[in-house]
């Protein structure tokens, strides 16, 4: 069999053709929407046209069969209308109201996770993992997997004062905004990277661009190798060397680990976008269900739980309280790791003889 | 019959009420060989605590110099199916609305030429085929574009844009995130598969504030919907959720950055020349309030992960821009953006850390941009500042 006759250059398909015919006919012109649970939302148009979306979670790597048995179930309920969300939840687009229970009979029949809209914790945003990726200190999935399992509940039931954005990320690289959630989980190395073989970075890498690679400059030339060395006083382990020149091996499953982050979000509501920041320096990988950082994500989530005014954010919260305060209502240790000593050190110090004690 | 695998410690990952990622690969394991062996691989590397992938190479399909991402297994005597494992970029559509019979057909091509799994979506954006070897790559692609489809970006080239869902379903969008995200795309075509910069480059398209794409946080080009007018306010909607329990006081005044509003218990009133449009009353009160005025976005710049001098948040450029078909003042403005790169980035350089190595005032000159008080948090603090000979004539 001969394949067809292929294109380029002609982008994605027109977006139009994609939308169920109420979006098509009120687009633009919507009026207000209702979170009516967890898992449903409806939004009114100034028509009066309604759409329901009821949205599920998703594990974000899909084999083609649940691909296919959401597609079946759109079309059956949906007129064929399916959309996906930034956090990779499942968007089925109802127009006519009579189809909505159904869907959820069948969703909840199959054990479809329905919930995630409102001031909940939605799905975490996520990176590839030991799944596929050639730089990851830890796997995105297995993490998302057993903290979704945790808080399930925050997910298709319970409220949280505002949402809570987790995410994670298998190395400092962060694929996805991690460096602006609520609390996200980054994989991390600890130990210098290691040259085994001088001649594969000879023949596999350039030079200069390793050496622009390092963010604190702890990588020279070594001439007499043709290969480079780096200065163990200097080097903080980001990894990105090994990205441009792999025989920089920087793996190490008995270091390697993760660090936790917290207070970051990206909307401009009430306070300005903020980036996270550390919490938690490092917890060894302990797979497959890592309960050393289930444990400590829970202590953060409890103390926010506890005495967060409603709207605030994890990180509105911690600034009401203060960091002292942070520290000491969720018991984690404060450490030299939590002072900065990278680019922006000097903006992090406190200057203000102003605490909480 | 693809190979079994004993997967222990990935079993404990089917347990619990979240959907598994596990199952997941088990069920396209049961019908493909690289399904198979990337699931085997995955069960070492829980084992071991380490990735075996390898990445590099030239890879991709005749033409383009990016949407296919290069991947070996480092273990291919052992899991020889995955030994090239590539991943396809399909650039997906504007705020991820598909139809069933796409999906469909999406899928019998990926089971025909692929591992049966997916990523819907990855982090930038694209709908990513997960696994399949070089040889299958140009019937993939001739299967796909001949319906329509195109690939995505990857290395240093303009990468798959996205978007919120904007008009299309959500009555706060004061620009039309869709079709921006859409043409842009097509406009860009070369620039996205034709790697050509110095590195990545991302765009992002949010309707307003709330930013729910966070392309603040990780767009090179962050375009955030903003209006300039006042909020309309319905008085008895605000009466409704006053009636519903809602504390107007604490949730709504109190909360307010800006302190412009206040409520006297029967009627809301903002003062319109104080609200800096952060949208916290909107978002709370989305039946009672309506931004009413000019339209537009505001035009930000420079976000990125920590790679290399630390994570950055993108900064204003230009504070407001009409934005509409067929978005040409946008478009001049992201063609000397590409121009100030091409010509000082250096290699793997993103445009962000560009201008902040050679300074705003460079880089706006570049671009014919004027400087405005809302590019910045605050002016300078020190008194070392650069005069140039113009300067001195003025």
């Amino acid at each position: 069999m001969s394949a067809p006759q292929r294109r380029t250059d002609i982008g994605p398909p027109h977006y139009k053709d994609f939308l169920p015919p109420v979006i098509q006919k009120n687009y633009g012109d919507w009026k207000y929407h209702e979170v009516l649970n967890a898992g449903v939302m409806v939004h009114v148009a100034n028509s009066g046209d309604k759409i329901w979306s009821v949205r599920v979670a998703s594990p974000r790597l899909l084999s083609t069969d649940t691909i296919r048995d959401m597609a079946d179930m759109a079309e059956k309920y949906c007129g064929g209308y399916i959309r996906f969300t930034t956090r990779n939840n499942v968007e089925f687009l109802v127009s006519d109201e009579k189809n909505l229970t159904p869907l959820q009979n069948e969703l909840k029949a199959k054990k479809y996770m329905m919930g995630g809209i409102g001031s909940r914790i939605s799905n975490i945003v996520h990176t590839q993992g030991w799944v596929h990726c050639h730089s990851a200190c830890t796997d995105a999935s297995g993490l998302v997997k057993v903290l979704m399992d945790e808080f399930a509940d925050y997910f298709t039931t319970k409220e949280t004062p505002n949402k809570v954005r987790l995410a994670v990320a298998c190395c400092v690289n962060m694929c996805g905004a991690v460096h602006c959630s609520d609390i996200a989980v980054v994989a991390i190395h600890r130990k210098v990277p290691v040259v085994v073989d001088h001649d594969k970075v000879k023949n596999m890498c350039e030079v200069p661009s390793t050496i622009a690679a390092c963010p604190t400059g702890a990588i020279s030339p070594d001439p007499a190798k043709k290969s480079v060395k780096v200065n163990a006083d200097k080097c903080m382990y980001c990894g990105n060397c090994f990205t441009v020149c792999p025989p920089m091996e920087i793996h190490d499953p008995e270091n390697d680990g993760v660090a936790i982050v917290v207070g970051g979000k990206v909307g401009n509501l009430r306070s300005n976008p903020k980036f996270s920041k550390l919490a938690v320096p490092f917890i060894k990988n302990n797979p497959p269900r890592w309960p050393e950082v289930v444990t400590v994500v829970k202590k953060i989530l409890d103390a926010y739980l506890a005495d967060a005014k409603k709207h605030e954010r994890v990180g509105e919260w911690i600034e009401r309280i203060g960091w002292e305060k942070f520290f000491k209502v969720t018991g984690l240790p404060f450490t030299f790791q939590h002072i900065d000593d990278f680019t922006i050190a000097r903006e992090t110090f406190r200057t203000a003889a102003t605490f909480k004690w | 019959m693809p190979k079994k695998y004993e997967t222990p410690l990935l079993d404990e990952l089917e347990k619990g009420p979240f959907p598994s990622f596990v199952t997941e690969i088990k069920k396209a394991a049961a019908r493909s060989d690289m399904a198979a062996d990337e699931l085997g691989q995955l069960e070492k590397s829980y084992r071991d605590k380490r990735g075996y992938w390898k990445h590099g190479g030239i890879v991709g399909v005749r033409g383009y110099g990016s949407g296919i991402i290069g991947r070996y297994s480092s273990l291919r005597e052992q899991f020889p199916n995955v030994a090239n494992f590539h991943t396809v970029r399909i650039n997906s559509t504007s705020a991820f609305f598909y139809t069933s019979q796409f999906l469909k057909e999406m899928c019998d091509i990926w089971d025909q030429y692929g591992s049966g799994l997916t990523n819907l979506h990855g982090s930038t954006g694209d709908l990513v085929l997960l696994g399949t070897n070089t040889e299958n790559l140009e019937p993939i692609f001739a299967e796909f574009s001949s319906r329509g489809w195109d690939l995505g970006g990857s290395g240093s080239a303009m990468r798959t844009l996205s978007c919120c869902v904007g008009p299309a379903r959500c009555e706060w969008s004061n620009i039309n995130t869709l079709d921006i995200n859409y043409n842009l795309t097509q406009e860009f075509q070369d620039e996205m598969h034709r790697p050509a910069f110095p590195y990545k480059f991302k765009i992002k398209t949010a309707g307003c504030a709330v930013d729910c794409i966070a392309s603040i946080a990780r767009a090179d080009l962050s375009i955030i919907g903003t209006w300039k007018g006042k909020i309309a306010v319905d008085q008895s909607e605000v009466a409704n959720y006053a009636k519903k329990g809602m504390n107007i006081t604490e949730e709504i005044v109190n909360m307010c950055p800006t302190k412009c509003m206040s409520y006297d218990g029967s009627k809301l009133t903002i003062n319109d020349a104080d609200c800096n449009r952060c949208m916290h009353c909107i978002a709370k009160m989305t039946k009672a309030l309506k931004p009413t005025g000019e339209k537009g976005a505001t035009i930000l710049m420079g976000s990125k992960a920590p790679f290399v001098i630390g994570a950055t948040l993108s900064w204003v450029i230009v504070p407001f821009m009409k934005l509409e078909e067929p978005y040409d003042e946008l478009k001049d403005l992201i063609r000397k953006m590409w121009e100030f790169w091409d010509e000082h980035g250096k290699n793997r350089e993103r445009i962000g850390e560009l201008v902040i190595r050679k300074g705003m005032r460079e880089f706006l000159e570049f671009i014919g941009v004027e400087p405005v008080p809302q590019q910045v948090k605050e002016p300078r603090r020190d008194p070392f500042f650069f005069w140039t000979e113009a300067d001195l004539q003025k």
